[in-house]
């Protein structure tokens, strides 16, 4: 290539490069900041209750971000992720009982394990897409729940399924010794999850997200750029699945014993739902996600409302989102809010301007 | 070189390419014909999207066909397709570093800086760390060029790249078009309608018409031919493919 491109490129990489370790520098203070405060300060702040409500919240803001790399950075329909995260908490409690190893160990192992499962469930991604894709993967789940509910959950039993029927024999899943209480607990799971994001973010940024991102624009455009599409979606299954599978570890700590009435079908669609409305292309909307999945109907409850609600409000809230929002509530809430705040600053002997302006 | 043999594709009863023997030489060539002609069905061979009944494609020498399809574009084949392709919540730098890191075959120079020249190569003026969603039709256009010249690539397949472009940015896509054989070192084929756009970057074209080669030779020459002219004209099947 010619001389003159690489001087202009050298130059360019000169103003380039701080540029972007200044922006992701203050962007991993500001992460680091947040983070401190939701460990050291938060749990103290809340009562019991709220501790385990958001404990589910950290936990399901990482299946969240699951389905967001299938679906948002690969374009993966998965309607599965929840009987994933079931069977994730059944190898989790069944790797805590039959085994004496460390508690991340354990969680590790229950994401690997789930990581291998999750990745045979997405087999038939590589031939299927869309619609066909969500069905059978909607299918799968029911399968998993079916089968869940024959087997029952680990509870310290024999054998295979390790599951006892008396009260008398049943235990629960033992927490990490660091973190036995509903406080240290909540604290431990943060800090899982602030992992687990972090690796999602470094595939994200780095040679599979690209692929990824290329896979969702377009299949054979990928392929003529060298992608080997199958790889890369086998891929986003695994990490899916892994983040899904640390997850399941992380519920079977935090309830103790686990009951399949936990892990509905339907709420594989609810989750697509809150991802859709977090943002799928985000990962803070993965964190909106699990907090629309767990900390709203908590929040219902507590003021007496009947959390069937959600159902609707969430039918609403994604048509709301697709219509005005595509990219999700982590962008639309700053961009509204800026908005809102602009207006208030210009009220003053203007016209007021259209409620709703065409999204930029 | 590029040399193909007795190319034949079936979809059911339809014929894209019907006994298509070619020759490409270095430098850029043009590939013409009407709509349905089967310009895209060829590069869909060549691709490996589409596998042929019948015929040979070899490349420098070697099979082509014989090839995985993702794994051509480590070969050295590249191509661009009719409606642009560049991903939007990428910059323009992860575009094109996208395809040298799935399709580089030599560390020569480093990556950072093979992608900043294929980007000023294509003589984009935005910033590379621009989100390509930001950018207009006609650079996103030139975002697809960098990403298929990246890397030293052997042979470039363009199918209709200034298509929806305006004049002046179709001159300027030609021009960087015309660099590519000498300053990339590849093969180009160019498949589009424009055929000012054609005659200004090939010297040799070959025409198809209803999946059979109707003409090949000096684009000047081809261009004037009368059966050339019948097939754009939209004669009937049987008068142009005579």
């Amino acid at each position: 290539m010619s001389a003159a491109g690489a001087t202009t490129s050298r130059s360019v990489r000169r103003v380039w490069l701080p540029r972007l370790d200044a922006g992701d520098r203050l962007r991993a203070v500001i992460i680091a900041v947040l983070l401190a405060f939701i460990v050291i300060a938060f749990p103290q702040l809340l009562s019991g209750y709220w501790v385990t409500v958001f404990t589910s919240v950290t936990i399901y803001a990482v299946v969240a971000l699951g389905l967001g790399i299938l679906m948002g950075r690969t374009g993966l329909v998965s309607l599965g992720q929840i009987a994933l995260l079931a069977l994730a908490s059944w190898v989790g409690a069944r790797l805590f009982f039959a085994t004496g190893l460390p508690f991340p160990i354990v969680l590790l192992g229950s994401g690997l394990i789930t990581m291998v499962l999750g990745t045979l469930v997405g087999l038939p991604a590589l031939r299927l897409s869309g619609l066909y894709l969500a069905l059978i993967t909607l299918m799968l789940a029911g399968a998993i729940t079916v089968v869940l509910t024959a087997t029952n959950f680990p509870n310290g039993g024999g054998g295979f399924l390790g599951h006892v029927e008396t009260d008398r024999g049943a235990a629960a899943v033992r927490r990490p010794a660091i973190a036995h209480g509903d406080t240290a607990y909540l604290r431990y799971t943060v800090i899982v999850a602030a992992i687990l994001f972090l690796i999602a973010l470094i595939h994200v940024r780095a040679k599979p997200g690209r692929a990824w991102a290329a896979i969702r624009q377009s299949e054979p455009a990928a392929l003529a750029g060298g992608v080997n599409v199958t790889l890369y979606k086998m891929w986003a299954f695994a990490l899916a699945s892994f983040l899904t599978g640390v997850a399941g570890g992380l519920l079977a700590a935090d309830s103790g014993q686990l009951f399949i009435t936990t892990f509905p079908t339907s709420d594989s669609i609810t989750l697509l739902a809150v991802v859709l409305m977090g943002g799928i292309y985000s990962l803070w909307g993965a964190v909106v996600a699990g907090l629309l999945m767990q900390f709203l109907p908590a929040l219902l409850n507590n003021w007496g409302v009947n959390a069937d609600w959600l159902t609707i409000i969430f039918g609403i809230g994604v048509m709301q989102v697709l219509l005005t929002a595509p990219q999700g509530l982590v962008y639309q809430f700053p961009r509204d809010m800026a908005k809102l705040g602009r207006r208030a600053l210009g009220l003053v002997g203007r016209v007021r301007q259209p409620a709703r302006e065409r999204a930029g | 070189m590029i040399e193909v043999k007795d190319l034949t594709v079936r979809f059911g009863g339809v014929t894209p390419l019907d006994h298509v023997t070619v020759e490409f030489a270095e430098g850029t060539n043009g590939l013409i014909g009407p709509n349905g002609a089967g310009k895209t069905t060829f590069f869909n061979v060549l691709s490996g999207f589409v596998r042929p009944q019948n015929g040979d494609v070899t490349a420098f020498g070697e099979n082509l066909l014989a090839m995985a399809h993702f794994r051509r574009a480590r070969w050295g084949l590249r191509r661009t397709f009719q409606t642009e392709q560049a991903i939007e919540e990428l910059t323009i730098f992860d575009n094109v570093l996208m395809v040298l890191e799935h399709s580089s075959r030599d560390g020569a120079s480093s990556r950072e800086e093979q992608v900043l020249n294929a980007i000023s190569f294509v003589g984009l003026t935005s910033s590379p760390y621009a989100r390509v969603g930001t950018l207009g039709a006609a650079e996103r256009r030139l975002v697809e060029i960098a990403r298929a010249v990246v890397g030293k690539p052997r042979v470039v397949l363009l199918d209709e790249p200034a298509a929806g472009l305006p004049d002046e940015e179709t001159q300027r896509m030609g021009g960087v078009i015309q660099k590519i054989p000498q300053e990339i070192g590849a093969t180009v084929i160019l498949v589009d309608h424009d055929m000012s756009l054609v005659s200004a970057c090939c010297a040799k074209t070959a025409v198809l018409d209803f999946g059979k080669l109707i003409a090949a030779g000096d684009t000047s020459e081809v261009l004037r031919s009368d059966q050339v002219k019948r097939a754009y004209l939209g004669a009937d099947a049987e008068v142009a493919a005579a």
